[in-house]
């Protein structure tokens, strides 16, 4: 803003550093637990400083992943998380379009439909939801991990708060020229949503990479797996000891591809907000 | 050789037609992962070579509780896998499930492959097997309770590290010593509610539950609220309020404080063997879970924990063929004897044990047999062949939380118990209304 | 809130409306609607049989003071992890916003936490706070306190919500920061001309500017808190010592995916339909009415 001088610009960088190295903290520490041996991390104290043993966990951990080698798990990420991203961004902007820019026969009705699926997670509904998947023969497949998962209202609800700050005027304009709906809707709309997309992207990204339970349950086929389940399936059920410095070093390769997505998309994602919300 | 070569390459292709009409595939799911999912896949490696009609296709379906649920989401949805791996508390949601599972011994003896029910040892298979006498499924992983000493803390609070521990009372006062020496956490203990109520009732030779402990029925009682129990949970919690006794979490959050040498005793399953024996730094020793002296028929045997093996139904009969041979082959001495002395899982036959006891094992790795011996010393009676209550896993939850009470001096041992009998029973009226 | 100016016609929106439908009603209502159904049932897991209890189910539950209880539970949950997601969020981002120069780096590293799922962030934690053991309660134990969330249900609470909003607090600095970033400068400079203090200035002009923006998140954060979190719960405390971190969600998932009581689960999301669509409606009458856009 406009104080940038003096002692308050000092203050402001020690009241971030010191907020960045809290929030940091466990990230920080998973890493340093990627970089060290066994002993050293469940001998407490365990180190605060990386250790030595950074090559070994993460060779271990890039060429011995469980059923399936970790590069396929992460391929499947990606497609699933992709999927998710852009199949409710679809989706979303045309029912958003719909909502806010039409009156139509219950209309009111289909907004509370849509927005109640913001609620109930998959994980609650999950016996039921499991079985109409089956049904349709999408278990162990793409379509399988990725359309239950778009019925949720965010995209939409984020859309229809973006859709509303649009100018009447260009609206009216358009409906002067005698444009069509979906001449609007292509020609402006979607250019100025270019950026909230942008911004959707990251958020239904992490979403779907993060996603647990659900590929856990309708993929029996290791060639399925996904780079979470990987990393669930590397804790040992019962009285067996978790294996921490490949656990660990395996959760920060899985936390690389999100981050990659969210630094690329900041910029974009920062102007989806600062061109919506004026 | 030239037929096994052929063979490797039909199913390492997997797509090729050809092995999907020569081989009949048998679906196996597991909760096993790790060391311990690298051990199950090699056992089904080893099957697959040895014969050429069926292929077990091993998945890990993630922790317990999650393969159970896949399996049933699986079995409302007609994609069921042959053989389904369930914890021990899920056994009695099996067995209720008449039209969902098909009973091992019928599997087994169907299947063409010698099955001699007496083979098994009966603490073990007795926990799987009905009030006929029938096994339903098959043990795969069990273990149970014992006590682990950190004979290097003993010795630096200045304790005999070889007092004997065989009795609640002796370890009371080693407890005081340990204590007085220093020591700032003499007692940690893993999955408090299996340990120090199901085994502590099953050792003392009283009952846990009504209707012999829920094997004579669905309409049964939690009787947990006995005088043994509160007796034994009311010194616990006297130790924890004095510091002796450290509690940690409900499930084995104990084991990283003792294998980190940082407690004195620890009460856990003999399966935490392979952890221990690789983290800890320390001299160790394994000695039989501690019992009352005068107490019911304490030492009577003490009961299991783990996982089976459930055959479902709704498959062809070639397949069941197929399961069959495959638990045959799991049942066999060999594999029984390398998987209990890989793992410290309790063998599941007689001879498996005997032959581990021959190959000099229990020598060389002193206190692996102390669960065997605490396990098949008596026959088990009525109080200690197991439990089979509905609903389990939710009543182990209640269980745990009114434990929590008594440790954190919220509540007097009994009227924690009356409460858990209380909220057990509800839970175990709802089973009932479910399996009319 | 609603647009003055619209088009005409209906079968080109319903058309445009109709994928999203379509899979709501496909993967969200059928689903639901068994639950709804289900509830009225007590069925064994398997679906092999089921016995009509009517509204059994409902007085069962409404029977058991701990699912009163988690009402509450709930509710401080919920306020907790979105005042503790929100607020050092916005905090963070007004001092990046500060920064002309430099807030690059901090945000690059403010970013981590989102990027780890919530499955694998309760095993964090846990780790860190491991009774005695933990390198966080261990260094704790070190300066003489006893932390012990296994038996002290305000540190099991206090545990769980920072947990659970530790990712948040990256997601909800993204969009303050980009918020932030879109206040025009010439309004502050304006009020700096006028001499107003920093924070008062923030209160009276930036804190309005960002309404949208803190309305979005905080219908995003209070579904999060309510629907997401009982992956982190389950993991680090399993709704313990003595329920005082069971939340509603977490009570539904674990009767239902953990004890198979399908009848008491599916009551209870119903239960919780209805509790979420008041939430809703309360939401969109009173708090929007006060948002500028």
């Amino acid at each position: 803003m406009v104080e940038k001088r003096g002692t308050g610009l000092w203050l402001t960088h020690v009241v971030m550093i010191f907020g960045v190295l809290v929030i940091f903290f466990p990230i920080w520490l998973a890493f340093v637990a990627s970089t060290v041996t066994q002993p050293e991390i469940v001998k407490p104290p365990m180190p605060l400083w990386p250790g030595d043993q950074f090559v070994e966990n993460y060779t271990k951990a890039l060429f011995s992943g469980v059923n399936v080698p970790v590069a396929t798990m992460l391929f499947n990420s990606l497609v699933m998380a992709i999927g998710i991203a852009v199949g409710k961004i679809v989706i979303s902007l045309l029912s958003a379009f719909a909502i806010v820019y039409f009156r139509f026969p219950f209309r009111t009705a289909f907004f509370w439909m849509i927005f109640l699926t913001l609620m109930l997670p998959v994980e609650v509904r999950i016996v039921p939801t499991y079985e109409v998947v089956a049904g349709f023969g999408m278990l162990n497949s793409y379509g399988g991990l990725i359309f239950p998962l778009i019925a949720s209202a965010t995209a939409t609800f984020l859309f229809r708060q973006f859709f509303l700050t649009i100018p009447d005027e260009l609206a009216e304009a358009a409906r002067v020229d005698g444009a069509r709906p979906m001449r609007f809707f292509w020609d402006i709309v979607v250019p100025m949503s270019r950026t909230n997309v942008a911004a959707l992207f990251v958020i239904l990204f992490i979403y779907g990479w993060n996603q647990y339970l659900w590929p856990l349950l309708i993929t029996t086929d290791p060639e399925m797996n996904t780079i979470v389940m990987g990393i669930k399936q590397m804790f040992p059920s019962g009285d067996d000891v978790a294996d921490w410095p490949v656990i660990m070093a395996t959760s920060i390769l899985a936390m690389i591809p999100p981050v990659i997505v969210v630094v690329s998309m900041q910029r974009l994602f920062i102007r989806g907000l600062v061109d919506s919300e004026k | 050789m030239k037929k096994s070569i052929i063979g490797a390459l039909a199913v390492s292709t997997m797509l090729s037609p050809v092995a999907a009409m020569a081989q009949t595939e048998i679906q196996f799911w597991h909760a096993f992962t790790g060391r311990l999912g690298e051990l199950v896949a090699a056992q089904v490696e080893e099957f697959n070579a040895s014969q050429d009609d069926y292929t077990v296709v091993q998945t890990h379906k993630g922790n317990y509780s999650e393969t159970l649920n896949a399996g049933i989401a699986a079995f409302r949805a007609g994609e069921q896998p042959h053989i389904l791996m369930v914890f021990e508390v899920g056994t009695a949601t099996m067995m209720a499930a008449k039209g969902a599972v098909r009973p091992v011994h019928e599997v087994m003896g169907q299947s063409g492959a010698t099955f001699d029910p007496d083979a098994y040892i009966g603490a073990v298979k007795g926990y799987y097997t009905s009030t006929e006498g029938d096994m339903l499924s098959l043990p795969f992983n069990s273990s149970t309770p014992v006590l682990w000493v950190n004979r290097d803390a003993m010795t630096a609070a200045g304790v005999d590290p070889d007092t004997d521990l065989s009795t609640w009372q002796n370890v009371g006062t080693t407890l005081d010593a340990l204590k007085a020496g220093g020591e700032d956490c003499p007692l940690v203990t893993a999955w408090q509610s299996w340990i120090h109520l199901e085994n502590m009732s099953a050792y003392h030779d009283v009952p846990f539950a009504s209707k012999d402990n829920g094997f004579g029925g669905v309409d049964t009682e939690l009787m947990l609220n006995g005088e043994a129990q509160v007796a034994h949970l009311s010194a616990m919690g006297q130790w924890a309020k004095d510091g002796k006794f450290i509690y940690t979490g409900r499930r084995n959050e104990g084991g990283a404080n003792f294998r980190a040498g940082e407690c004195a005793l620890f009460t856990e399953s003999s399966a935490g063997y392979a952890g221990i024996k690789a983290e800890a730094e320390f001299d160790f020793d394994v000695r039989p879970l501690p019992y009352w002296e005068g107490v019911g028929n304490a030492p009577q045997n003490t009961i299991i924990g783990g996982a089976s093996l459930w055959v479902m139904e709704g498959h062809e009969a070639e397949e069941y063929k197929g399961a069959g041979t495959f638990l045959s082959y799991l049942s066999s001495s060999d594999v029984q004897a390398k998987w209990h002395q890989d793992t410290g899982y309790l063998p599941i036959t007689a001879e498996a044990g005997q032959a581990t006891r021959a190959a000099g094992f229990y020598d060389e790795n002193p206190g692996t047999d102390v669960a065997v011996i605490q396990m098949t010393t008596n026959q088990p009676t009525a109080n200690s062949k197991g439990l089979r209550l509905g609903s389990f896993d939710q009543i182990r939850g209640i269980i745990d939380e009114e434990l929590e009470g008594i440790w954190s001096g919220d509540k007097t041992a009994q009227e924690a118990m009356d409460s858990a009998k209380e909220r057990g029973d509800a839970l175990l009226r709802r089973f009932e209304a479910a399996n009319r | 809130m609603e647009k003055r100016v619209t088009f005409r016609g209906w079968v080109l929106p319903l058309l445009l409306i109709a994928p999203q439908v379509l899979i709501s009603a496909i993967f969200f209502f059928y689903p639901a609607g068994q639950a709804v159904y289900q509830s009225l049932f007590i069925p064994d897991p398997f679906g092999l049989s089921s016995q009509f209890v009517g509204l059994g189910n409902f007085e069962y539950l409404f029977g058991d003071r701990f699912y009163r209880a988690s009402f509450v539970t709930t509710a401080v949950f919920s306020v907790l992890v979105t005042l503790c997601s929100m607020i050092p969020a916005l905090f963070l981002a007004v001092m990046a916003d500060r920064l002309i120069k430099g807030s690059g780096v901090y945000r690059t590293m403010l970013i981590w936490p989102y990027a780890v799922a919530p499955a694998i962030a309760g095993v964090l934690w846990l780790f860190m706070f491991n009774t005695r053991v933990g390198v966080v309660s261990w260094y704790l134990g070190n300066l003489g306190y006893d932390w012990n969330h296994v038996l002290n249900g305000g540190e099991a609470m206090g545990l769980v919500v920072v947990a659970s909003a530790w990712g948040r607090i990256s997601y909800n600095f993204l969009f303050f920061f980009a918020a932030l970033q879109a206040v025009p400068r010439s309004v502050i400079e304006a009020a700096a001309i006028d001499g107003a203090r920093f924070w008062k200035r923030f209160w009276t002009i930036v804190l309005p500017l960002l309404s949208p923006t803190t309305f979005f998140l905080l219908v995003v954060n209070v579904v999060y808190s309510f629907f997401e979190t009982f992956g982190v719960i389950h993991t680090i405390t399993s709704g313990g010592p003595q329920q005082s971190t069971t939340i509603l969600v977490y009570k539904v998932f674990a009767d239902g995916f953990v004890g198979q009581d399908l009848g008491a689960s599916s009551a209870q999301s119903v239960i919780l339909l209805f509790v979420v669509g008041l939430l809703t409606i309360i939401q969109f009458k009173f708090v929007e009415k006060r948002v500028h856009y």
